[in-house]
């Protein structure tokens, strides 16, 4: 027989998708009866404790564990094969060897009594002035689009302006780590190796693939778990060189589990970081406020491997004429990782600060022209970011309260608005489910996903409960275990696509086989029939039915094992699930000219992201999204000193992350139209984290009159910026 | 902070301005910084000294004496988290920042990575373990979204009932300045504040948890 209809319900038919469901596993977590990875203790388990670079850039001249492996309680010392004699460090925090002991005092202990003697050498650990760089500096080549001298030439006004956004921390709650295991096998019994991992991952069914080869242990003997993670955003893909050391150290304590998680300091310094942009700008356009081409010169790093830079002009991509060229440079710090959009809330701090000075430079109204240049996003989004942006602006009072440049009151205190936007991809990943459903009626679901915190435990119940017409507490869900069906990690807000349009294909193939099980007892066919609130009933003739549990019972004596896959090529034609999400988002400041303190009035965030499974979750990525961006945009940056190469605030006191108090009032309107519905299901983590530098650091400068150029916008760059509006 | 006893400390002043008063009333969600071992510690009798290996000690946590052997150097956090396996308190930033290990002390939230074991003993210790899972305040964050990863999460629900034992009825307002000593990455605050609120008045200003 033909295959199930999988296509989505229509809105005003649908029980459970778009409800907004209190997440499921929120009682666990806010009662602290959530384990995570980093909570568990097996029985014997080791603790253990890395030595690190303490040197930005330096050679390995000895290392000597001999006095580490006679402390008491120690149990295994590991020093990888690639540090030894002559390897040169690139960054501070490098993992040099580690120790496994019986208590984490006493792992320490030993840490402290490995000697590593180094040869320090020279290390550039700064990339905000392009020309210190040197030899670190590995330019790109120039791209040109149209006729970019000739539209300079023409323009009737130009502008520039110079932009910083600099290295971030991802700095997750949870560190980097994990609890691992690795048993030998004995030829006397040929029993294989078998590794056993409890990792903090936003990867459960890539992880084992990501370590297997290193451990040269086949992949099917390496045993995933993890039921929750203390925060990812990007950074935990892989298993890493903690996961192998932790393994080492497992095999030589002869099979103990241990526990290796970086300590904080570690975790800011190589648990993973955003890369930094600067750019010099020039835009040239009309009085109109049209821009005519775009000319940028930009550089950043990405740590010592030179990263690519951020896409530019960003979401008004077709802008006609085009000169840029991006350098990168190497510097002696910890690499980069994925970062909740990765190098788009860069590009969009680039371009909407650059479009926000030419506004100001013509004289118009930044609105107006960020919506005019709205022609040159991707055809498709042109009319979505004029209405978004619309919105934003009525949610704002921007026709109230914008007022331009450096005009909002004579007092200290300046208010100001500002605009930034957002463009994502979002499609579902591959993805692999298994539905079951028993004769005794009850219902369980397969998927090695992982739930970061987004709520993937909570949507792909509802998918299932409103595919099968069940309720929520129905349906029995199983997740983050490698030997369930495999899903996919979760990056570049793919798990929703994915994971909703898997379970409901599992669970549509699931139900059509209970139809032909139900079927005869009344009297129809089976693509007759259809599962609504707790029944199977015919269609159109509601009064045959079946209960679930009388339909269930016609199984027998066996159950029902169905799988569905969301193959991303063929995702768009079921209309499950696409790309493509946009947001335009407006922050309202007051900046205190005198203290050069920035307060956050009030942040407006307009949002689409296809088909909403749950308003109730998507909200809280949004809100999170901004509260997130507010702290990148105000407090954070990783600081390295130039002298020493060593980083300045590795620990929490002076990384500093945004309190309650330090956020304003958030308003989330997400996009939910029917023209936006009928797309299906599109990702959201990352789209919404996106547009916020820009948003805050245009509100500052049309509250100043002057941009401060550097990002976080901290009271001593508020303070320069106004000394410098001063004296020109 | 030491667990040795200094004698030579002189007895605080009976009233007017003190440091240790100005840091007891540096917002109302100071709190780990200004509860009982720091008052204590400077009228207490000098301690014999102890260590550093392992000595055995009692907690009274959530009401039961619990023995374990720690050494004097371990805080309050670890002795919770590998020796009792109570892991509702996180370990995040280790140095009194974010307010994930808060738990109560004295009925007062601590961060209990500030505190060592040895001199958590005799004290009425308090951890998430000890509330029911449906108590009213982790229903409130759960009932307005206040958490995603959950992390911070615990320690958020500890210092809000730390919190509301001295503000039973806190505005929005109140909760940004009394939670301001707990963090989230995940950026759950907007939750936080409904949910502080929603529980104070869940709980009608009778007693927590």
């Amino acid at each position: 027989m033909a295959n199930p209809d999988y296509s989505w319900p229509p809105m005003d038919k649908r029980k459970h998708i778009g409800k907004p469901y209190k997440r499921l596993d929120g009682p666990q977590k806010a009662a602290g009866r959530a384990k995570y990875t980093s909570d568990l203790n097996p029985k014997g388990m080791l603790f253990a404790i890395y030595v690190h670079s303490p040197y930005a850039h330096a050679k390995i001249v000895s290392i000597d564990t001999s006095e580490a492996e006679k402390m008491p309680g120690v149990k295994a010392v590991h020093v990888p094969d690639t540090m030894k004699a002559g390897t040169e460090i690139q960054w501070e925090g490098t993992e040099v060897a580690a120790v496994a002991a019986t208590t984490e005092e006493l792992a320490r202990d030993a840490a402290r009594k490995i000697k590593v003697e180094y040869e320090v050498l020279p290390h550039l650990v700064k990339d905000g002035d392009l020309a210190k760089a040197g030899s670190h500096a590995k330019a790109g080549g120039e791209g040109v689009t149209g006729d970019p001298d000739k539209a300079f030439q023409e323009a009737e006004a130009t502008s520039e302006g110079q932009y910083g956004i600099p290295v971030i921390n991802h700095c997750c709650l949870e560190p980097h780590g994990q609890v691992i295991q690795w048993i030998k096998g004995s030829a006397a019994d040929g029993s294989q190796d078998q590794v056993n991992a409890w990792p903090s991952t936003q990867n459960t069914t890539g992880w084992a693939g990501s370590i297997a080869p290193n451990l040269k242990v086949p992949v099917s003997n390496v045993k995933v778990k993890m039921d929750y993670i203390g925060g990812g955003f990007g950074s935990k893909f892989s298993a890493d060189a903690w996961g192998m050391m932790a393994a080492e150290l497992s095999r030589k304590a002869g099979g103990a589990p241990v526990k290796l998680y970086l300590e904080r300091a570690a975790e800011q310094m190589i648990g993973g970081n955003r890369p930094s942009a600067y750019a010099k700008i020039k835009l040239a356009g009309k009085k109109d406020g049209t821009v005519t081409a775009w000319q940028s010169e930009s550089w950043g790093t990405g740590g010592f491997p030179v990263v690519p830079g951020p896409p530019q002009p960003y979401v008004y991509t077709n802008i006609p004429n085009i000169r840029k060229v991006h350098t990168g440079i190497s510097v002696n710090a910890g690499q980069q990782r994925a970062w909740r959009a990765p190098g788009n809330q860069q590009a969009s701090f680039l371009t909407c600060a650059a479009l926000e000075d030419f506004a100001a430079k013509i004289g118009m109204d930044p609105l107006e022209v960020f919506k005019k240049n709205a022609q040159y996003s991707p055809p498709a989004r042109v009319d979505t970011y004029r209405y978004q942006l619309d919105k934003a602006a009525e949610l704002a009072e921007w026709k109230k309260l914008w007022k331009p440049r450096g005009t909002s009151s004579s007092g200290p205190i300046k208010r100001g608005l500002g605009i930034g936007i957002a463009a994502w991809n979002g499609a579902g990943h591959g993805s692999q489910c298994r539905t079951v459903i028993n004769p005794d009626g009850s219902v369980s679901v397969e998927i090695n996903t992982q739930d970061i915190g987004t709520g993937t435990r909570t949507i792909i119940t509802q998918v299932v409960a409103e595919s099968l017409g069940l309720q929520m507490n129905q349906i029995k869900l199983v997740i983050g275990d490698n030997s369930l069906p495999p899903d996919n990690a979760s990056g570049g807000s793919t798990t929703v696509g994915g994971v909703s349009s898997s379970s409901r294909k599992a669970s549509m193939n699931a139900l059509m086989k209970l139809f032909e099980a139900a079927a005869p007892s009344l009297n129809t066919q089976p693509e007759n029939l259809e599962a609504v609130d707790g029944r199977i009933r015919v269609k159109g003739t509601p009064a045959k039915f079946l209960t679930w549990q009388a339909a269930c019972r016609k199984l027998g004596t066996n159950s029902i094992s169905e799988m569905g896959a969301n193959v991303p090529n063929q995702a768009a034609a079921e209309k499950l699930n696409t790309g493509g999400a946009g947001g335009a988002q407006i922050a309202d400041v007051s900046v205190d000219t005198e203290t050069g303190i920035v307060k956050v009035n009030r942040y407006v965030a307009v949002q689409d992201c296809g088909l909403v499974v749950n308003p109730r979750l998507s909200e809280s990525q949004v809100y999170g999204a901004i509260i997130m961006g507010i702290s990148t945009a105000l407090f954070e940056e990783r600081v390295i000193d130039d002298a020493t190469g060593r980083t300045l605030n590795p620990e929490m006191e002076f990384y500093k992350l945004a309190g309650i108090h330090d956020i304003g009032n958030i308003v989330v309107h997400m996009d939910i139209r029917p023209e936006n519905d009928s797309r299906g299901i599109v990702g959201l983590g990352e789209p919404p984290a996106v547009p916020i530098c820009a948003a805050i650091s245009n509100a500052v400068a049309n509250a100043l009159g002057v941009r401060v150029p550097d990002l976080p916008i901290t009271p001593e760059r508020v303070l320069r910026a106004m000394e410098r509006k001063g004296e020109s | 902070m030491s667990s040795k006893k200094d004698p030579e400390r002189p007895a605080p002043p009976k009233s007017g301005f003190s440091r240790r008063g100005f840091i007891r009333g540096v917002g109302i969600g100071g709190g780990a910084l200004g509860t009982g071992l720091l008052e204590n510690e400077a009228v207490a009798a000098p301690a014999a000294p102890v260590g550093p290996g392992p000595v055995p000690i009692t907690l009274t946590i959530n009401g039961k004496p619990m023995k374990l052997s720690v050494e004097p150097r371990v805080t309050l956090l670890d002795a919770l988290r590998h020796h009792l396996d109570l892991t509702g308190a996180k370990r995040v930033c280790d140095r009194g920042t974010c307010g994930a290990c808060t738990v109560l002390m004295e009925g007062k939230s601590v961060y209990s990575c500030t505190v060592l074991a040895i001199d958590a003993q005799g004290k009425k210790i308090d951890t998430i373990e000890g509330l029911p899972v449906n108590n009213p305040v982790s229903t409130a964050f759960v009932n307005n979204d206040a958490q995603q990863c959950g992390y911070c999460t615990p320690g958020f629900v500890m210092a809000a009932v730390g919190f509301l034992k001295e503000h039973p009825a806190p505005s929005e307002t109140d909760v940004r300045t009394g939670l301001c000593g707990n963090l989230c990455r995940c950026g759950t605050y907007m939750g936080v504040r409904k949910a502080v609120v929603q529980a104070g008045q869940a709980m009608k200003g009778g007693t927590n948890g």
